[in-house]
């Protein structure tokens, strides 16, 4: 049978209007909240309610939006840092990891104590921690950073190796010798540790309490401006985006190539080891076994979805923080890892589109 | 040239094709008829569409419209097993060769036999065979990146005869040969047909079309401007107007000079390819101000490797001296700084960024300089600036600043990277194989620019696989092989055959 | 610690690692390189279990794991190859897909006993002195299909006109590709049959080898160091197969560490603080690493390198040579 019209699929030629990236990953991310409600709904889950429970415990109160400024501050800190990598296509997966050494280094400060902490002002304590947590995981990215550099090693591999490295490291530590009586974490921070948060001003402003949104998104937003000035204003951006284009081109330019890779995977690993040091200082104000569920992984997609421009990074961040929060309340758990696994994979299908055309023609009798 | 019956069916009639590939029309209503038995040679610059059009009859490349006719029979070619099937083979300018693989299998490559278990030593032997047979020897169980050039055309032309090709493609295939490497091709081309087979010719070369085609047809932009003809009465300039479309003059202006002071100095260079076999052995040369030195020589002979350790991209041992200092073994950016410029070969893969726009190209050589940047910032206004002005000088044809390289035409392309690299007015210009792939037009463009720079004083490395190319431009031709100057000639009433020889080590002289 | 127990459960648990690993040679021998492994390897092995447990029947199981990877990577293959995306991303999204959907259709399933795929021993070979009792008595039947695959696909790769066409297709493709074979094809083939693979492997840790469900905690990782296994191995079958079990060994070799109280004539550090394991279990990702470097080292000491053009989407005919 033959049809009277055909589609035809060719690449486009023009420039797309500006409005498209945004318009087809939106779609994507509509469409795997889609294809999660379905599978929700085989296993015996009532999609729509799930959802409109999601929008409630996301947006329902200021406490939810607190809250879920709270978990989208290590996802931007993360997305930016990622999103920098990726830009120079260095795939740090490690984010986790580095997370977690972050927390860790930062954590020492406290745990050591590396400075009197009855007599230490507040700020110097946290300046120390914020400094330890992004040198922590500086180091942390160094190690993946220099092994790509100089042996050609697959940073993705080395850095998921380090993750779980980095997770046992902790874990030494916490059940050791600075558990809290044998209790798989270690005691509360003394308050100097404390982030300032919104909560703190409660005596004076009735309406802020209750309310955890810390300092660290303050972190967050400052590291996106910067991040922004140097890809878009610096000549160092000039050449992460130059590398990123065309290795060979950047070397025959004279840039020094490893040195970049290394950089860039030092402030990456610094940018997650803040986060670290945001939630043990902001949130669970102590090092224990789990701080991060998968802020690392979540991460990653952040910076791909806002598609490494930071202040995308901000937007997409909130949402995935909305997702986190809403998706601690339903079952099952992995739900959550699924749908932005999910919205991930339909992204980078979406972005065909980005690049082919799609026609529907007439068939006529030249071509039929 | 062997006579046929007249009412046998030609091999190969192609009709009104029409090819569109998103922005360009490749071929517009193409008619072109092979007749068996001949050399059908087809001509046309860069870009007129001649492999695109025998791509199609390779079944690699599907018309929007038209129809093909084998031997009579009316066809659709679906894919290229659909044209081995009907007796098409061709022989491809880039080599389609495994290079981890031996010739052998090379050859038996998508074909159904062997079934299933691979028994080598047996095909080996059949392909011995089919070497004597047409005279074309090479080691059957020889991987591909052991051999040279010459070699791997051979085995692209045993894949076809294998596969008891009738009707043969040639895609430039004399770009990558020496000239009595050239010779032994076309006597085997005379053998072939001698044995039945039909042969289209794809060149650009008038010279060697001339010497051995029974009849040629022209394409240009995509059209047919000569259909067919025969030789008799054809001369350069005719053929010349044919693929342009206008008269074409072939002399280029080049004043007599006399040169200056030493610009560049090699020493004694030896170097490693990036397989770690030697690629250079104590190579020495020099270029003064004001003097084009020529590098003629076969691919793979070392040039690309030359050009790299003097621009600071491969380590060697030996000394290389760019007014007076050793760069050897130091970052690009030394070389740079002593006033170095390198034109690469590969335009798209080492001298641009495809996603970066036309200004981000122009600037790779001094984005971290005055003043298109100060401190840490760039001054986007100041890079601008820069661009509009050598996109104005240059006659870069695009939509603006802003267009990214990879939209650009190959023309154009070569353009940006000339102008970022000469405009700095540099003392030293290493050109690869600037000309390439471009039409006659860029190619007059780009030789202008490298002469003018010439009258500049400045020093030029021309290396080029165009000996037609380095005899009209250079002031000094030396040839190379394997890693070695073997001889140098004064490109006025230079004996071609001599230097043929010289490229493929035959003989080693100084004139 | 007795070697030999060290040795038979290596050979246990590497075969886990040997299924994937050579599924991803497979695959990438044929250029495309697909990180979803963790991910199909997870699906499968929840796929294997929920299926053995809810039909009775280990060997629907089995199928119903391979199909799990199988399917999943044919994601990857769409996406790759026609849509031309970026492969590393696709299969890092796939892994997450993979991991989360395992886990969502896995709710439920801790702590539950499925019919597990048998042990036996292997015909005649069980008889040979020495050898027959360490190698092939009282396995799993997986192992010993782990032991004649490694040698059938070293044979299918280097010996068979089919094995000759998958390293060129990820090899050179254009020079395939101009001589008929189908190279879309062969991808979408290859990257299936990894996947099939991934899924097998999985299948293997929870309904075989290390039976049960505990969630991510099921495959901890092993996906990944499959992945790495394949760099390590230079895309040889022979040689993954070494690293596969030598891995296995090595985890057999940790927990057995913790045991004895002396430790070659010494207070066992492992025994007197428990908290040491930790670092134990660090010890499979640090391997990883250096086995890594390793063989990027040797490879770039001999010159062998990946498939020439894994990684690389095929478009054909790319005008403007």
């Amino acid at each position: 049978m033959k049809l009277p019209f055909r589609v035809e699929i060719e690449q486009r030629t023009r420039d797309i209007p500006k409005w498209m990236p945004f318009v087809t990953s939106l779609s994507a991310v509509i469409l795997a909240f889609i294809i999660s409600g379905i599978i929700l709904a085989v296993i015996g889950g009532n999609p729509f309610q799930v959802y409109a429970y999601f929008f409630t415990a996301a947006f329902g109160s200021w406490g939810a939006l607190s809250d879920v400024i709270v978990k989208a501050t290590p996802l931007l800190l993360i997305g930016l840092g990622c999103g920098l990598a990726f830009k120079m296509k260095l795939w740090n997966i490690g984010a986790e990891g580095q997370f977690y050494i972050g927390a860790f280094c930062a954590s020492l400060v406290v745990l050591v104590p590396l400075v009197p902490l009855e007599t230490t002002p507040k700020f110097l304590v946290l300046l120390l921690m914020g400094l330890l947590g992004m040198i922590g995981g500086a180091i942390y990215g160094l190690i993946p950073g220099i092994l790509k550099a100089k042996f050609n090693v697959s940073e993705i591999i080395t850095t998921l190796m380090l993750n779980y490295i980095a997770v046992n490291w902790n874990n030494y530590w916490i059940f050791g010798k600075f558990s809290d009586a044998g209790f798989q974490m270690t005691p509360t921070f003394d308050k100097v540790a404390w982030l300032p948060r919104l909560s703190d001003l409660a005596k004076q402003y009735r309406v802020f309490s209750g309310i955890t949104l810390h300092l660290g998104v303050v972190f967050g937003l400052v590291a996106a401006i910067i991040i922004w000035l140097i890809v878009r204003y610096s000549r160092w951006g000039y050449e992460i985006n130059l590398i990123g284009d065309n290795p060979r081109a950047a070397r025959y330019a004279g840039i020094n190539i490893t040195r970049n890779i290394v950089l860039v995977f030092m402030v990456s690993g610094a940018l997650a080891g803040l986060a670290g040091m945001s939630e043990v200082t902001g949130v669970v104000h102590r090092l224990q076994e789990r701080i991060s569920t998968n802020y690392g992984f979540s991460g990653v997609i952040v910076a791909w979805l806002a598609k490494l421009n930071p202040f995308a990074t901000i937007l997409v961040s909130f949402l995935f923080g909305a997702l986190i929060v809403a998706g601690r309340e339903i079952q099952p758990s992995g739900l959550s890892f699924f749908i932005q696994g999910t919205i991930l994979f339909l992204v980078i299908s979406s972005d065909v589109l980005l690049r082919y055309r799609i026609r529907i023609l007439r068939q006529t009798r030249e071509t039929a | 040239m062997t006579t046929m019956p007249p009412d046998m069916p030609n091999a190969v009639e192609m009709r009104n094709i029409v090819l569109r590939f998103p922005g360009v029309l490749a071929n517009d209503h193409v008619d072109f008829t092979l007749k068996r038995g001949e050399i059908h040679a087809l001509l046309g610059e860069n870009g007129a569409g001649k492999s695109t059009l025998m791509n199609i009859l390779a079944g690699l490349y599907k018309p929007n419209s038209g129809s093909i006719t084998i031997n009579g029979e009316q066809v659709n070619l679906n894919s290229p097993r659909d044209a081995i099937a009907r007796g098409i083979g061709m022989v491809h300018q880039h080599f389609m060769l495994v290079p981890t693989h031996t010739v052998t299998e090379n050859i038996l490559l998508g074909l159904r036999q062997p079934r299933f278990f691979m028994n080598l030593p047996r095909y080996d032997r059949h392909v011995q065979a089919l070497q004597e047979q047409f005279g074309l020897k090479v080691d059957p169980t020889a991987k591909i990146w052991q051999l040279s050039v010459g070699e791997q055309q051979r085995v692209e032309i045993l894949k076809t005869l294998y596969r008891g090709a009738q009707i043969v493609i040639l895609d430039e295939p004399t770009a990558v040969l020496a000239p009595h490497e050239i010779e032994d091709l076309m006597h085997t081309m005379r053998s072939m047909v001698a044995q039945g087979k039909s042969i289209v010719f794809i060149s650009h070369k008038l010279n060697e079309v001339t010497a051995v085609a029974d009849r040629l047809s022209v394409l240009r932009k995509g059209r047919v401007t000569a259909d067919g003809i025969s030789l008799a009465g054809v001369t350069k300039e005719m053929l010349a107007e044919l693929m342009v479309g206008r008269k074409v003059i072939f002399q280029v202006e080049k004043k007599v000079q006399p040169p200056g002071e030493l610009v560049l100095k090699v020493e004694k260079v030896s170097a490693l390819n990036n397989k770690g076999l030697p690629a250079l052995k104590e190579i020495s040369l020099h270029v003064r101000q004001g003097e084009i030195l020529g590098i003629a020589g076969i691919a793979g002979n070392g040039q690309s490797e030359l050009a790299e350790v003097i621009t600071g991209l491969r380590p060697c041992q030996g000394r290389i001296l760019i007014q007076d200092e050793d760069v050897a073994n130091q970052s690009p950016k030394r070389s740079i700084s002593q006033g170095a410029a390198h034109i690469p070969e590969d335009r798209t893969g080492v001298g641009s960024a495809p996603h970066m726009d036309i200004t981000g190209n122009l600037m790779m050589k001094n984005f971290d300089q005055q003043p298109i940047s100060h401190g840490w910032r760039i001054d986007f206004a100041s890079a601008r600036n820069q661009a509009t002005r050598l996109k104005g000088t240059y006659d870069i044809q695009a939509p603006s600043i802003h267009t990214a390289a990879a939209k650009l035409s190959g023309g154009n392309l070569q353009k940006v990277i000339l102008a970022r690299e000469i405009s700095g007015g540099p003392r030293l210009i290493i050109a690869m194989q600037p000309t390439r792939g471009l039409d006659v037009g860029a190619i007059e463009s780009i030789q202008k620019l490298l002469l003018e720079q010439r009258s500049n004083q400045a020093a030029i490395l021309l290396i080029s696989e165009e000996l037609d190319e380095l005899l009209e431009l250079s002031d000094r031709v030396a040839v190379i092989y394997e890693g070695r100057i073997v001889g140098e000639v004064d490109p006025q009433g230079a004996d071609i055959n001599s230097i043929g020889l010289m490229m493929t080590g035959a003989q080693g002289a100084k004139t | 610690m007795n070697l030999e127990v060290i040795l038979r459960a290596g050979l246990s648990t590497g075969t886990i690692l040997i299924f994937a690993a050579i599924g991803e040679i497979l695959t990438e021998r044929a250029g495309i390189q697909n990180l979803g492994v963790e991910g199909m390897m997870l699906l499968g092995a929840m796929a294997a279990f929920k299926t053995s447990l809810a039909t009775g029947s280990p060997w629907l199981g089995l199928l119903a794991g391979i199909a799990a990877g199988g399917i999943l990577s044919l994601a990857h293959g769409l996406v790759t190859i026609h849509f031309q995306a970026d492969q590393v991303v696709s299969g890092l999204s796939l892994s997450f897909l993979g991991t989360g959907l395992a886990l969502v259709l896995g709710e439920g399933l801790t702590g539950q006993n499925a019919p597990l795929i048998p042990t036996a021993d292997f015909p005649l070979l069980s008889r040979i002195p020495y050898i027959g009792p360490i190698f092939f008595t009282n396995f799993n039947i997986l192992v010993y299909v782990g032991y004649l695959f490694i040698p059938l696909a070293w044979f299918f790769i280097y010996r068979t006109r089919p094995g000759m066409h998958l390293r060129a297709v990820g090899e050179k493709p254009s020079a395939a590709d101009t001589l008929g074979v189908n190279v879309y094809a062969v991808r979408y083939f290859y990257t299936f049959i990894g996947g099939c693979l991934a899924g097998l492997a999985g299948a293997t840790i929870s309904i075989a080898v290390s039976p049960g469900w505990y969630s991510n905690l099921t495959t901890s990782g092993q996906g990944w160091i499959a992945v790495a296994l394949v760099i390590f191995a230079q895309w040889n079958p022979l040689r993954a197969a070494l690293g596969g079990y030598l891995f296995g060994m090595l985890r057999r070799f940790m927990l057995d560490l913790q045991g004895p109280m002396v430790l070659l004539g010494m207070r066992n550090p492992f025994f007197y603080d428990h908290n040491l394991v930790f670092f134990l279990q660090m010890t499979p990702f640090i391997l990883t690493i250096v086995a890594l470097v390793w063989g990027s080292r040797a490879a770039m000491r001999k010159r062998l390198g990946a498939p020439a053009a894994l990684g690389v989407p095929y478009v054909r005919g790319e005008r403007g040579l």
